[in-house]
């Protein structure tokens, strides 16, 4: 295709102004959070006069930051490694056997992904309550377990029926059973589908904000993401305070983007373009 | 006779014991699905089945009482102030997805047509896109409400550096722009996503298709409407469903950045704060019967989402066959 002469300049004003936007206000961010309180008012926008600790300092002496951030590790690590093991055993029934009901069960699996499933927070509430939950991470790792299973078992789904049925049969007939098919033949060659499957629940149990809402009130059981919330609700006068616990809250997920930025991209692309 | 016998029995016993513990073996398949089918179904698939149930009972705080029909959706629709709490949030949602599928999807739509014409720096400027992405939806929201403050904001202050003061606002307490400043914040947070989305379509064209169009002297307007674009359609389809979805489920955002009253005077109120007003309280909720009245706007809703869903669903995949 022919080009006018102004069309290419024209993409990089374009993406360059968007860039800046989506990225102007991380650095904010980060800025602010070396800025003791009184210098962000005076001077919103300069750079730190000298890089500062004492927000961080302070975020840690307002609220258990510490404390959050432990609960928001155990409860993330502990989902995504449940929905790998649910996950992965169910998608090799559905995609090893052909049982009549497998359909029905892939096709019930997948509903998932379309229930609004914040609309059934009444239920789900009252029964946590029953089970003697609420303000248990238990309540949260369940709840993004079962959230995250219908993708998985999509994803996973996939990925087992592009696999050769060659490679388990020496394995069956020296007598192996399925489990120790599917943990030593199976999931060692399913490293990239697993990664996706990782990447996608890990970010969304880390970031979540409206089951711990709901089910968490004990100050000490609370992520960072509802953290937040009592940090801002008490302390909204300490602006540097507030900037350091909002940038130690990304840190973590930034740092894994940059070590793995592809897979990040291209896992999130996967779970919805599937 | 009786050493030939156990000879026999030797030889019998452990070949029985293999085959029950193949039929084991073989039975034991059918334990793979059921931890995953019970998580699943009791903290997914029963809360919804039963939110429908719920609705048609009244409730005295979080114990149910007596069964009473349809009347917590009569009451939803006919009684004040819930009728126009709910066209109000309603016209909120309806407004919250037409603008994020013009600003923040159009937009992503040219962001990913630039990168796929190969300009440099195409990774950089996908990874810039996609950065907010990473934070959790509070904390973008708590961020732009530093931001967007009417004394020590930052978009204030620029816009007094470049002499537009009268540009200045109380973006968030003005009913004017609380909405529309939350909606472009969520296109600022979901932009990067549809880029990647749009990209991964218009990538999956052939090459010669558009070689082929482009020999066939089509170019500009023609091109992106005839070629680019109904060749897109699934990639369109996914980004429309999920905006849609999104935009009916808007909660977080408003949540972080105006409370749950939908501040000021309900300005910003959506379905589904309204929703976790009437369930979980808050002052404007209603009374004793607000999880029957809750449970019953949670049916409305999950219906609203599924038909409209399944409709976007059946005239966009139609729209992709017919290419």
């Amino acid at each position: 295709m022919k080009e006018n002469i102004w069309t290419r300049p024209l993409y990089y004003v374009i993406a360059f102004l968007v860039a800046s936007i989506s990225l102007y206000p991380l650095f904010l961010m980060i800025m602010s959070s070396f800025k003791p309180s009184n210098e962000i008012f005076m001077n919103p926008l300069s750079l730190p006069k000298s890089f500062s600790l004492e927000p961080y300092r302070n975020l840690i002496e307002q609220v258990p930051f510490m404390t959050y951030f432990y609960n928001s590790v155990v409860v993330s690590v502990t989902a995504v490694l449940l929905i790998l093991i649910c996950g992965s055993l169910a998608a090799f029934y559905i995609a090893r056997y052909t049982f009549w009901w497998n359909n029905a069960l892939f096709f019930f699996f997948l509903m998932g992904m379309m229930i609004p499933i914040k609309l059934g927070i009444v239920p789900l509430f009252i029964l946590m309550k029953d089970l003697g939950l609420t303000n248990s991470l238990w309540s949260l790792i369940f709840i993004y377990t079962a959230t995250g299973i219908p993708l998985s078992i999509l994803i996973l789904t996939g990925f087992f029926r592009t696999m050769p049925v060659e490679l388990e049969e020496a394995a069956r007939i020296d007598g192996a059973t399925d489990l120790r098919i599917l943990w030593n033949v199976l999931l060692p060659l399913m490293r990239p589908a697993l990664g996706t499957v990782m990447i996608i629940n890990f970010i969304q149990a880390w970031n979540d904000f409206f089951f711990p809402l709901i089910f968490i009130s004990n100050e000490m059981k609370k992520t960072i993401p509802v953290g937040m919330l009592s940090l801002f609700g008490e302390y909204s006068a300490d602006w540097g305070a507030l900037f350091a616990g909002l940038t130690l809250s990304s840190l973590p997920m930034m740092i894994l983007f940059f070590i793995a930025s592809k897979q990040f991209m291209e896992g999130l692309t996967a779970g919805a373009i599937k | 006779m009786n050493t030939a016998e156990t000879q026999v029995k030797a030889v019998n016993k452990p070949a029985a014991k293999t085959k029950t513990k193949r039929k084991w073996k073989r039975w034991a398949i059918h334990l793979f699905p059921i931890p995953a089918l019970i998580i699943y179904g009791l903290f997914i698939v029963y809360p919804i089945l039963a939110a429908f149930t719920y609705s048609l009972f009244d409730w005295n705080g979080l114990v149910r009482g007596a069964f009473v029909g349809l009347e917590n959706f009569k009451a939803l629709f006919s009684l004040q102030p819930y009728k126009d709490l709910f066209w109000n949030a309603f016209q909120h949602n309806i407004l919250y997805f037409v603008v994020q599928m013009i600003v923040q999807n159009g937009l992503a739509f040219v962001l990913a047509f630039i990168i796929y014409k190969k300009i440099k720096g195409a990774e950089f400027f996908k990874i810039a896109f996609f950065m907010p992405r990473l934070l959790s939806i509070i904390v973008v929201g708590f961020l732009w409400k530093l931001i967007l403050n009417p004394n020590f904001g930052a978009l204030n202050v620029i816009l007094g550096k470049f002499g537009l003061e009268n540009l200045q606002k109380a973006w968030l307490g003005d009913p004017d722009t609380a909405l529309m400043a939350i909606i472009l914040v969520n296109s600022w947070f979901g932009l990067g996503f549809a880029v990647l989305i749009f990209l991964a379509g218009i990538q999956s064209i052939p090459h010669e298709l558009i070689e082929a169009a482009t020999l066939d002297g089509a170019k500009g307007w023609k091109m992106m409407s005839k070629i680019i674009i109904p060749l897109m359609m699934p990639a369109i389809t996914i980004i429309t469903v999920l905006t849609f979805i999104q935009s009916f489920e808007a909660f977080e955002l408003v949540y972080a950045m105006q409370g749950s009253q939908g501040e000021p005077y309900h300005s910003t109120d959506t379905l589904a704060i309204y929703f976790y007003r009437l369930a979980f309280g808050g002052t404007s909720g209603g009374g004793s019967s607000a999880i029957g009245l809750g449970s019953a706007l949670a049916v409305v809703l999950f219906l609203f989402i599924s038909v409209f869903t399944a409709i976007l669903l059946y005239f966009m995949r139609k729209k992709e066959v017919e290419m």
